[in-house]
Parts: structure tokens; sequence; C-alpha cells
């Protein structure tokens, strides 16, 4: 069973319609990168996906089940949204970190909050915290920051705060990451660091969805790339089907472009 | 000394209209940012036109309208001057600093509400845990400096002849003593200065990270 699988989705606003009936599905472990040209509607996807954007037409599934219905006009409770809301990451391309807490904190205060909710908490608390700080910690060392877990974000280059913003995603352990092009903000030299770091998850089996502008970087991460133009899939196939054999003329004048 | 004693008499309404409107301008204001913030229209266009019209006429002219206005409209005369004064300055604050809130509120970047949403946290969560700091610290500014306005327009109560300080001191010049006047200066700028070292102080404490 497909552990993502988006159908049919639409979104328009106001009378601007952005997404044009999205389809796509993906397995555990596997990693897609959306490439398309600027307005064609990635970062769109990735919000209604996420809940940050209502959609206006379409489904989304997650393991089987319905997490997402455009036509259920039921009002879903605030629980059981935030539930939903957790089967997904979202690294966001401008960061945003929480300026008033320091690196380690920014990590942890997220599933801190998020264990009020454990039948446990009030006995366990102390095992709970420590627990959820050894896990931010070991994250951290694995983005390279153990040596930051005090400072604060503006003290830290944008590659770190990057790097510190997808910690703090994984430290909610989603099943699935969607990154919104987690390096145009940053310098070029900057870049490859977080892209080492996505390379890393990818060894890890991370189910990742990420949209990016570095077409070699998606050629050589992804399992499968899904190519959008104006609102839909043009293309979605491995990065040799897509990216050295396109079958659209679309495809190959971004192509083109961008190599 | 029987004039610093009458002058002190004086500043301690000012101190007492201070410390009044302080301590019920700030909720108010916060009650005023919510209302004006509302998704529901009406209420938000009320609230709005509120502070309109409170910031847009001068405190004195509220003044005198509290302190007149219950008893020739509505045949129930203001009971105090004092009271009048209280509730005039009340109002009045309680907009500016209903506009600062907001502003303050309005500069939290979406991308901080966002993020918090997909990390899992609830409404509650994001304005107290990620929100609520950052606008404290963008108004901490604003608001010394409006608290400093403030200790300088408790003189205006004397407009409605409660006797604060500078009425004490316009009594005095009236029998032909000019000091009184100077004094009464002083008074304000201590008190000025306080305030000013304190909210540097704050400042800086608030300081410890770059928004
Ligand atoms: N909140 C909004 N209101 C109105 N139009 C919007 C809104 N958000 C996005 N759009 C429009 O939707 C279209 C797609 O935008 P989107 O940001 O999804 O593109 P993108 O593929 O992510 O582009 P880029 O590569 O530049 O990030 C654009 O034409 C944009 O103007
Ligand atoms: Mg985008």
């Amino acid at each position: 069973m497909s552990i993502l699988e988006v159908k049919d989705l639409y979104k328009s606003f106001g009378s601007t319609e952005v997404l044009k009936g999205i389809n796509f599905s993906m397995q555990k472990g596997e990693i897609i990168a959306i490439l398309g040209s600027s307005g064609s509607g990635k970062t769109t996807l990735l919000r209604c996906i996420n809940f940050l954007e209502r959609a206006t037409g379409g489904q989304i599934f997650v393991d089987g089940e319905c997490i997402f219905n455009a036509d259920e006009k039921k009002k879903i409770s605030a629980a059981e949204q935030r539930k939903r809301q957790l089967n997904f990451g979202l690294v966001f391309q401008s960061f945003n970190l929480f300026p008033q807490y320091s690196v380690l904190d920014n990590v942890t205060m997220p599933p801190k909050l998020l264990a009020k909710e454990r039948s446990d908490y009030k006995t366990n608390k102390k095992q709970i915290f420590a627990d959820i700080e050894e896990n931010a910690k070991m994250l951290l060392e694995r983005v390279g920051l153990s040596e930051k877990l005090s400072n604060y974000p503006c003290e830290l280059s944008g590659g770190q705060q990057q790097r510190v913003s997808i910690a703090r995603a994984l430290a909610l352990d989603p099943k699935i990451l969607f990154f919104d092009e987690p390096t145009s903000a940053l310098d070029p030299e900057l870049t490859n660091e977080i892209l080492k770091v996505i390379k890393d998850l990818a060894l890890k089996n991370t189910t990742m969805v990420i949209v990016t502008h570095e077409i070699e970087f998606a050629r050589n991460v992804a399992d499968r790339i899904i190519f959008m133009n104006e609102g839909v899939v043009l293309e979605d196939g491995t990065p040799e089907q897509v990216i050295d054999n396109p079958r659209n003329e679309r495809t190959r004048s971004f192509l083109a472009k961008m190599l | 000394m029987k004039i610093w004693l009458s002058l002190l008499e004086g500043f301690e309404f000012n101190l007492m209209l201070f410390g009044g409107t302080i301590v019920c301008a700030i909720p108010l204001g916060l009650l005023i940012t919510f209302c004006s913030m509302s998704k529901f229209k009406p209420l938000s266009v009320l609230s709005r036109i509120f502070v309109w019209i409170i910031r847009g006429t001068p405190l004195m002219l509220q003044l005198f309208v509290v302190l007149y206005v219950p008893g020739i409209v509505f045949g129930v005369p203001m009971k105090s001057r004092l009271l009048a004064a209280f509730i005039a300055f009340i109002i009045n604050y309680a907009a500016y600093f209903s506009e600062i809130y907001r502003g303050g509120i309005e500069s939290i970047p979406r991308g901080q509400y966002e993020a918090g949403q997909v990390l899992g946290l609830t409404k509650g969560q994001i304005f107290r845990k990620i929100v609520l700091f950052q606008v404290i610290k963008r108004i901490v500014p604003p608001m010394g400096n409006e608290i400093i306005t403030l200790v300088k327009d408790t003189s205006l109560a004397r407009t409605i002849a409660v006797s604060e300080i500078m009425m004490s001191a316009e009594n005095f010049s009236k029998q032909g003593i000019i000091w009184p006047l100077f004094s009464t200066g002083l008074f304000f700028l201590a008190m000025c200065g306080i305030l000013t070292l304190l909210f540097n102080k704050l400042e800086k404490k608030l300081d410890y990270y770059k928004a």
C-alpha cells in the first residue's frame, strides 16, 4: 500500500486555478523530487498536503486512510487535525526557526508540548523529557550541529539554521518529510551542506518529497522525479526517464534552461 | 518646606493616576486588540472606529467629556473628578496600547505560525510559546515611549480641577513664588528618568537574540 496518495488535488486562489488535478502516490522509503518552473504550483502543492492551504478539490490518503477530503464539509476536531498534521514534516525555504529559543530548545519544544498528551506524562515526565532531549541531541549531531546546542538561531549561518530546522522536523518522527526548496535561500557554498544532510537521510530510508531546482542533486538522490507545469504533473518517472529522456517539450525546454 | 510638601502631595496624585492607568489600560488594551483583530467584522470595525476616535481627539477633550457627559446626557453625574480622570486616562491609553499590541502581533511573520502548525502545536500553544514573547520584545520600545508620555500627560488632569502637582505649582506662582514650577519639572524629570532606565534594562534583557 502507498504511504501517500494524492488524488485529483485542485487549488484555486479566487479565480486563479493553481493546481489542476494533481495525482501521485509514493511508497514508504521512496524519495521524490519535484521539479518545475517558477509559478507551476510546487509550493502550493506542498502547502495543501501539509494543511497550510485548504485544497479546493481532491483527496489525500496516508497508509490508505483518508486524511483530507475537499468534499467533506464536516468539521474535524482540532485534536484529530493535529494528529493528521503530524503524519508530515515540512522544511521551509525560509527555515522559520523560533528566534527566542536556543538550537536545542527549537528541536525539543514541539515534542515536549506533544508529550503532554501522553497518558503517562504526569508520572513519567522526567524520563520523557530526558528521552526527548537525548533524541534531539542525536539528531543535531547527525546534522553536524552538536557544537551549537545553546546558540540562538540569529547566531547561525543560513545553512546551519536550515539544518536545525531539519532536525526540528525529524524530532517528531514524521512518516513523510517534505522540503520546499531547502537551499534556495542559501549561498551556493552553503547549499552543499544541506544536500549532504538530505543525502544522509536518504541513506537511512527516510521517505521524502523534495521540491528543488538542483537538477543534478535530484538525479542523484531521488528515486522518482515529478515534473510540474502550470498546475499539472507533466512527467512522473525515474530520473533517467524524466531528466534524460523527457517525453514532453515543456520538460525539455525547462531542463535545457536549468542544466 | 511647606511648599515641597504640597508639591509632593500633588505629585502623589500624578503617581496614582499613572499607576492606575498602567494597571488597567495594559489589559484593557489587549482586549481592544483582540476585538479589532477579530474575524467577526462588526466587532473589529467598531473597535477600530473607537480607537480612531480616541486617538484622533485630544485627551483634554476626553477628560471633559467623561466629566460632563454622564451628568448632562444621561442624568447620572460623575461622582468625582478623580474618577473621571481615571476613566478618561484608562480609555485613552488603552486605545494607544491596543494599537501598539496590534502592530506587534501583526509584525510576527506568518512563517512562525505555520512552523508551529506543522509541528503539531495547538493555536493556544502557538500564541503562548512562539508569538507572545516575540510580540513583547517588539512592543517594549514603543510601550516605553508611550508610558513616558503618560507620566507627563497626568498633568492634564488639572484641566478638570483635579489637584495634581502642576496645579499646586501654579497656585504658588500666583502668590509670586516661581521656583515650585521648576521643582515640579524635577519631579517629572526624575520619574521619566527612572522609567527610561528601567525600559533600557528590559530592552537589554530581551536583546539576547535578534529577530
Ligand atoms: N496565497 C496566494 N494567493 C494568490 N495566489 C497565490 C497564492 N499562493 C500562490 N499563488 C499563485 O499560485 C501560483 C503558483 O505558486 P507556487 O508558489 O505554488 O509556485 P512554485 O511552483 O512554488 O514557484 P517557485 O518555484 O517560484 O517557488 C503562482 O502564480 C502564485 O502567484
Ligand atoms: Mg515555491
